[in-house]
């Protein structure tokens, strides 16, 4: 498992051949990696293999564009000198008969002028084979950033606070459970698509919200993570148009992204939304993921990603916060309880329904909740209580609440957050003492 | 590919023994040219575990690990890949009260 150095690092590329074919490289390992990986995997069958012929071919490019130009095609150039590199390694290692029948194999997919257009993109089975359910989540997700978006082994473990072995170790596993267990290399038969589309789709969207969350590695790994999650999202809705749920989720991954300028203030600290500057807000992007959804929720198949991107698009249309349309968002979340009971989605339809009906009405579902027991731990749930009691003027209960919120929260802007609201609860309960005492 | 199947409970369970008929399973299953052989096992406590250290035979009353599962019988099967795999694991009556390991054999590579 050789991981030779980024060859797109701009340092590297640079330094040896100057801004212009830098770049060309850059774009195409963006646009080619997963794509080059994809077709030597169909080919050679082996994924160790494909990686180490797909990173050499990068090297190659990175010698010879600068002397000879980048070629017209940058991406059968590369796949063409990846395979072939492939042939070269099975032909010094074939002892076999089986290997030089694998040799024939690959050697009959084309010859030297082979085009792009010859290759069938291999990338969607890589996608479901890298997302197979007999492989663990962390495998899962760790795979496809290593195969389909390229990034190193260092990267994948920096973005997961794990050790650069740990993550080789994760990967290696992976790899050799799908050769060995017989894991096939394919989109799946109809009868399995659709839970297996789910598994991709699932896989993606914690990417995104891995490196959307406030916590753990840092911005530049972070926004890496979700930079990816919406590329590979967008892959997967060229290659299944026929997909509203894939569609969804990248409609969503888009409308969530685009806030991102205005979620964090000056010093890092969480703004909510209410209190956010929208014209911060990617406008673009949420237009685009806007129009992504409408086509979508046309086919009128709804699903709980485009049921989710839904409720971003009308929080992203309100011009103001006090503008939000609270009705139809409680209306959103009652239809995605019925797609996917659970206590979580159970507390954010809880917040809608306090905006659009009344804190107290908010207020009965979340003390509901409290009694279930299926959120104990959970700091959201006493931030949430002692949210709607503040707005209720039951200030002293209030600040109970956020004092049991601090309790269980981690991360320092959300603590930094709460403590604010504790400090002003404190007060208010105290000004109304006071007010009492005196009148 | 060959895979072991081991048919596992993990402790008594009850059930209509309508439900843990296994000879419709393994009509398809032949039917299909998957099944090659298998058999129910005696339980853990009739097993003998057997080690050679210097020479000297080691046998130990019950099984190699002690658990809570214990395996009640074993298939091998021949499928195209796991999916395939996976979807025989799962049409057994046992799945749903136990749990199947599937164990692709060694191959040289």
């Amino acid at each position: 498992m050789t991981e030779a150095t980024d060859p797109t690092s701009p340092s590297g590329a640079t330094g040896a051949t100057g801004g212009t074919v830098a770049a060309a490289i850059t774009t195409a390992y963006e646009q080619e990696w997963g794509r080059i990986v994809a077709t030597l995997i169909r080919l050679t069958g082996d994924w160790d293999l494909a990686e180490e012929c797909a990173q050499d071919a990068f090297a190659t490019a990175l010698e010879r564009w600068p002397r000879d130009g980048v070629p017209e095609r940058p991406g059968a150039w590369l796949t063409t000198t990846a395979r072939n590199r492939a042939l070269d390694r099975i032909r010094r290692s074939a002892t076999e008969a089986s290997k030089l029948q694998e040799v024939a194999r690959v050697a009959d997919r084309g010859d030297d002028r082979v085009t792009l257009d010859d290759f069938p993109d291999d990338r969607l089975r890589l996608m479901f084979t890298c997302c197979h359910p007999a492989l663990t989540m962390d495998a899962q997700v760790a795979l496809t950033l290593r195969t389909l978006a390229g990034l190193t082994t260092a990267e994948i473990a920096g973005a997961f606070l794990v050790s650069e072995h740990t993550m080789g170790q994760r990967l290696f596993r992976a790899k050799h459970k799908i050769r060995h267990a017989g894991i096939p290399f394919r989109v799946p038969p109809a009868h399995l698509l659709p839970e297996r589309t789910s598994a991709v789709l699932a896989v993606l969207y914690l990417l995104f919200n891995e490196g959307y969350a406030a916590s753990g590695g840092t911005d530049l790994v972070r926004q890496r993570l979700t930079a990816e999650a919406i590329r590979l999202g967008r892959l997967l809705t060229a290659l299944m148009p026929d997909e509203p749920e894939a569609s969804g989720l990248l409609a969503l991954m888009l409308l969530h992204d685009a806030r991102r300028p205005g979620r964090l203030d000056a010093h890092g600290d969480l703004v909510p939304l209410e209190d956010q500057d929208r014209t911060s807000w990617n406008r673009p992007q949420i237009d685009e993921g806007i129009a992504i959804l409408e086509r979508t929720l046309r086919r009128q198949s709804p699903g709980i990603y485009q049921i989710q991107a839904a409720i971003a698009a009308c929080h992203a249309e309100a011009p103001v916060a006090a503008e939000t349309d609270w009705a139809q968002i409680a209306l959103l979340y009652d239809e995605l309880a019925r797609l996917a009971p659970g206590p979580i989605v159970e507390l954010n339809r809880a917040v809608a329904v306090a905006m659009a009906d009344g804190p107290l009405a908010g207020l009965d579902l979340v003390e509901a909740l409290v009694q279930s027991g299926q959120l104990a731990g959970y700091h959201l749930l006493p931030a949430t209580r002692a949210d709607l009691l503040r707005r209720l003027d039951r200030h002293a209960e209030a600040a109970d609440a956020y004092r049991e919120a601090l309790d269980l929260a981690t991360a320092e802007p959300q603590r930094r957050y709460l403590e604010r609201r504790l400090t002003d609860s404190v007060a208010a309960a105290d000004g109304a003492a006071n007010q009492r005492q005196s009148g | 590919m060959k895979y072991l199947m081991l048919v596992c409970v993990d402790g008594p369970f009850e059930a209509d023994p309508a439900e843990l008929n296994v000879q419709p399973w393994l009509d398809e299953m032949h039917a299909r040219g998957i099944r090659l052989t298998g058999d129910r096992l005696r339980p853990a406590t009739d097993a003998t575990t057997v080690r050679v250290r210097g020479g000297e035979t080691l046998l130990t009353d019950g099984p190699y690990v002690e658990t809570k599962e214990q395996i009640g019988g074993f298939d091998i099967i021949e499928c195209a890949n796991l999916d395939e795999a996976i979807e025989v694991a799962s049409k057994h009556p046992i799945a749903k009260f136990g749990m199947i390991d599937v164990r692709p054999f060694w191959t040289e590579d």
